[in-house]
C-alpha cells in the first residue's frame, strides 16, 4: 500500500469522525473540538497532495495553505471558545439544540 | 489619476487599516468609521471611472505571476458588487452613527450600549474589508480566507447584541459557517491536487470532467451553500439575523450572504459552466423554489418583524438560486443581468427593511406585528421606508427586482422551461402576502400610545428611505450597471487569458 494513500485515508477517518462528532455531540466545548479535528484532516489531506504521482519535487504551495489554514484554524477556535462562555454567561446552560435536556447536564457554573 | 489596481488595492487596505485604527483608538471609532465608509465609496467611485475607461484589469499582487501569486480580477460583475457593498455599508454606517448615539444617550444599560458602539466599528470595518477582498481576488484560496474573515466578523457582530437568543443564533451561526468553510477548504485542496493552480480564471481554462473533479466541486458548492443557507440549510439563518442589532441584521441580510452566493454565480456560471451537467443546475433550481415557498410560508407565520424579514431573506436567496437554471439555458447575457441585478436590489431593498424595522423596534419598544397599528403617526419617514422596500421585494414596476424577474420570465419562457417563471410569479404574490400583512397594520390610522417617546434621529430614518427609493429605481437606472456587466465579460472567456498582464 502506498504511504501517500495511507494519509489520505487517515486525513478523511479523520474529517469523518469530526463531522460525526459536529453533528452529534450536544455540548458546545465538543463540538468545537470535532470541528478541529475536521480541519486537522483536511490539512493532512492537503499536505499528502503535495506530493503528486512521479514527482520529486515536493509543492511547497500546499505547505504554505496549511500554514495559513491552521491560523485561520486557531483564531476560530478562538472566538468560539469566547462565544460558548459568553452563552453559558447569560443563559446559565451548556447545551446549544436540546433545550429540554437541561437538567441533564445541570447548571454548570451557577 | 490613478489606475483601477491602485483603487482596488485601497478598497482592501483602507478598511483594514481603519478598523485596527478604531480599535485601538476606541474614543474615536465613531469618527473612524463614517469615515472609512466615505473613503471606501470614494475608492469604489475611482475604480468605476478608470474601469469605466480601461475595461477589465488583473493585477498580480506584489508581482508574482500567476501559478504561484494571488491575482486581483477586475471586471464587470466585480465592480458591480463592490459598488453595491459601499453604497448599502455607507447608508447603513449613517444609521448606526444615529443608532448608536441614541441607544447610548437615551439608555439605562449604558456601559453596555457604549461597548456596543466600541465593538461595532473595528468589526463591521473588518467585515467590509473581508468582503471586498472576496470580490477582488480571483485565487480559490484567498478567497477561502476573505471567507472567514467575513464569517468570523459577521458571528461576532451576531453575538454583539448581548441578548441570550443573540449569543446562541451566533454560536450556531459560527459552527455553521465552521462546517462550510471545512468543506470548501477540502474542495480547494482537491481541485489544487487536479489542476495545480487555484485561479479562477486559468482554472477555467483547464477543467475537464472527472470524478475528483467532481468531488471538489460538490464539496465547494455544499460548503457555499450552507453559507448562503439555502433552503433545506437556512436553520441558521433567521435566529441570527432576527436577534442582531438592527445596523447589524441590514449589514448581514443584504450584504453577507451575498457573498458566498457571488462565489457560486462564479463557479457555476463562468468557471465550470462547460463541465457541469445541466441536472446539477435543475437541482439547485429546484432548492431554489424550495426556499421561495417555505420561507415566504414561514414569513406568513411569523409574529415578529424582524424574524418576518429574516424569514423574507431565506425566500428571496431562493430566486437567485432559480436564476441559476435559466443562466445555463440562456446562451446571452439576459439571464446573468437578471440575477445581479437581483442581488442589487435584494441588497438595498433587504437593508432598507432592517433598518426601518430598527426604528420602529426603538420607538415602540417591541416588534410584535399585532401591536405596531398607529406607528406611522410618530414614524412617517421609516414606514414610508419599510412598505417602498417591500414594494422593492414584490417586484412592482419601476423597482429592480421588477427587472430581474422580467428578464428571467422572459428567459424562461423562451427556452420552453416555464416552471420557472411559474415559480417566481408565486413567489412575488406571497411576497405580496406577507409585505401586505405588515404594511396593513403599519399604515392604518389609530391614535399611538407608545411607552417610549425617544425621538429617532432623522439620519436613521433619511438613511433607510433612501436605499428604499434606491431599490425602487434601479429599474430606471439599470442601463449603466449593465453595460458595466458587459463590459468585463471577456476577461473570462478562454481566449482572454492571454492578453492579461
Amino acid at each position: 500500500m502506498n504511504t501517500l494513500l495511507f494519509y489520505d485515508f487517515s486525513g478523511l477517518a479523520l474529517l469523518a469522525i469530526g463531522l460525526h462528532g459536529l453533528i452529534r455531540s450536544s455540548h458546545p466545548l465538543r463540538k468545537i473540538l470535532a470541528a478541529n479535528l475536521m480541519t486537522s484532516g483536511v490539512f493532512l489531506i492537503m499536505i499528502s497532495g503535495a506530493r503528486g504521482t512521479g514527482q520529486t519535487m515536493i509543492d511547497p504551495v500546499p505547505h504554505a495553505m496549511v500554514l495559513t489554514g491552521i491560523v485561520v484554524s486557531v483564531s476560530t477556535t478562538a472566538v468560539a471558545l469566547v462565544l460558548v462562555c459568553l452563552v453559558q454567561e447569560t443563559t446559565n446552560r451548556a447545551l446549544l439544540w436540546q433545550k429540554r435536556k437541561r437538567e441533564k447536564w445541570g447548571r454548570t457554573d451557577g | 489619476m490613478a489606475d483601477a489596481a491602485f483603487w482596488a488595492i485601497c478598497l482592501v487596505v483602507a478598511p483594514l487599516f481603519f478598523a485596527i485604527s478604531s480599535f485601538v483608538r476606541g474614543g474615536l471609532a465613531h469618527v473612524f468609521g463614517p469615515l472609512a465608509a466615505w473613503l471606501n465609496a470614494l475608492a469604489v467611485l475611482g475604480l468605476t471611472v478608470s474601469f469605466a475607461r480601461s475595461g477589465p484589469l488583473r493585477y498580480a499582487i506584489g508581482g508574482w505571476q500567476l501559478p504561484l501569486g494571488i491575482n486581483f480580477r477586475i471586471d464587470g460583475l466585480c465592480v458591480l458588487m463592490l459598488a453595491m457593498t459601499a453604497v448599502t455599508g455607507l447608508a447603513v454606517s449613517m444609521y448606526a452613527l444615529g443608532y448608536f448615539s441614541l441607544r447610548i444617550g437615551s439608555a439605562r444599560q449604558m456601559s453596555r450600549h457604549e461597548q456596543q458602539r466600541l465593538f461595532f466599528w473595528p468589526l463591521w470595518l473588518l467585515l467590509w474589508a473581508g468582503l471586498n477582498g472576496l470580490y477582488l481576488s480571483s485565487d480559490l484560496f484567498n478567497i477561502y480566507v476573505t471567507l472567514e474573515i467575513t464569517g468570523l466578523a459577521a458571528v461576532s457582530l451576531t453575538a454583539l447584541s448581548g441578548k441570550p437568543a443573540a449569543r446562541l443564533a451566533a454560536l450556531r451561526y459560527l459552527l455553521v459557517s465552521l462546517l462550510g468553510s471545512c468543506s470548501y477548504l477540502l474542495g480547494v485542496a482537491l481541485l489544487y491536487r487536479c489542476y495545480g493552480i487555484l485561479d479562477m480564471a486559468a482554472l477555467s481554462r483547464l477543467v475537464s470532467p472527472g470524478p475528483l473533479l467532481w468531488c471538489g466541486l460538490a464539496l465547494l458548492t455544499a460548503g457555499l451553500l450552507l453559507k448562503t443557507a439555502l433552503f433545506p440549510l437556512h436553520f441558521w439563518l433567521p435566529p441570527a439575523h432576527a436577534n442582531a442589532l438592527a445596523p447589524v441584521s441590514a449589514i448581514l441580510s443584504g450584504l453577507v450572504v451575498k457573498a458566498s452566493f457571488y462565489l457560486l454565480l462564479r463557479l457555476w456560471g463562468e468557471v465550470f459552466a462547460q463541465v457541469l451537467p445541466p441536472a446539477a443546475y435543475v437541482l439547485l433550481g429546484a432548492l431554489g423554489c424550495g426556499a421561495v415557498l417555505w420561507g415566504a410560508a414561514q414569513a406568513l407565520l411569523q409574529k415578529r418583524l424582524k424574524m418576518l424579514i429574516a424569514y423574507s431573506t431565506v425566500a428571496q436567496l431562493g430566486y437567485l438560486f432559480i436564476a441559476l437554471p435559466l443562466i445555463r439555458l440562456d446562451p446571452g447575457p439576459a439571464a446573468r443581468q437578471a440575477v445581479v441585478l437581483l442581488i442589487l436590489s435584494h441588497a438595498c431593498a433587504k437593508s432598507a427593511m432592517f433598518m426601518a424595522a430598527g426604528s420602529i423596534f426603538l420607538k415602540a419598544g417591541h416588534d410584535r406585528i399585532a401591536d405596531l397599528a398607529g406607528i406611522k403617526e410618530v414614524l412617517p419617514v421609516s414606514s414610508f421606508a419599510f412598505v417602498l422596500a417591500g414594494v422593492s421585494l414584490m417586484g412592482f414596476p419601476p423597482s429592480g427586482g421588477f427587472v430581474g424577474k422580467w428578464l428571467l420570465l422572459g428567459v424562461s419562457l423562451a427556452g420552453g422551461q416555464w416552471w420557472w417563471g411559474m415559480m417566481l410569479v408565486t413567489g412575488s404574490l406571497l411576497a405580496a402576502g406577507y409585505v401586505y400583512r405588515v404594511a396593513s397594520r403599519l399604515l392604518v390610522f389609530k391614535a399611538p400610545f407608545f411607552s417610549r417617546r425617544q425621538a429617532i434621529p432623522p439620519v436613521m430614518e433619511w438613511s433607510a428611505v433612501l436605499l428604499a427609493v434606491l431599490a425602487m429605481l434601479l429599474g430606471l437606472l439599470a442601463g449603466s450597471p449593465l453595460e458595466l456587466l458587459a463590459a468585463g465579460n471577456q476577461v473570462f472567456s478562454p481566449a482572454g487569458l492571454e492578453v492579461l498582464r
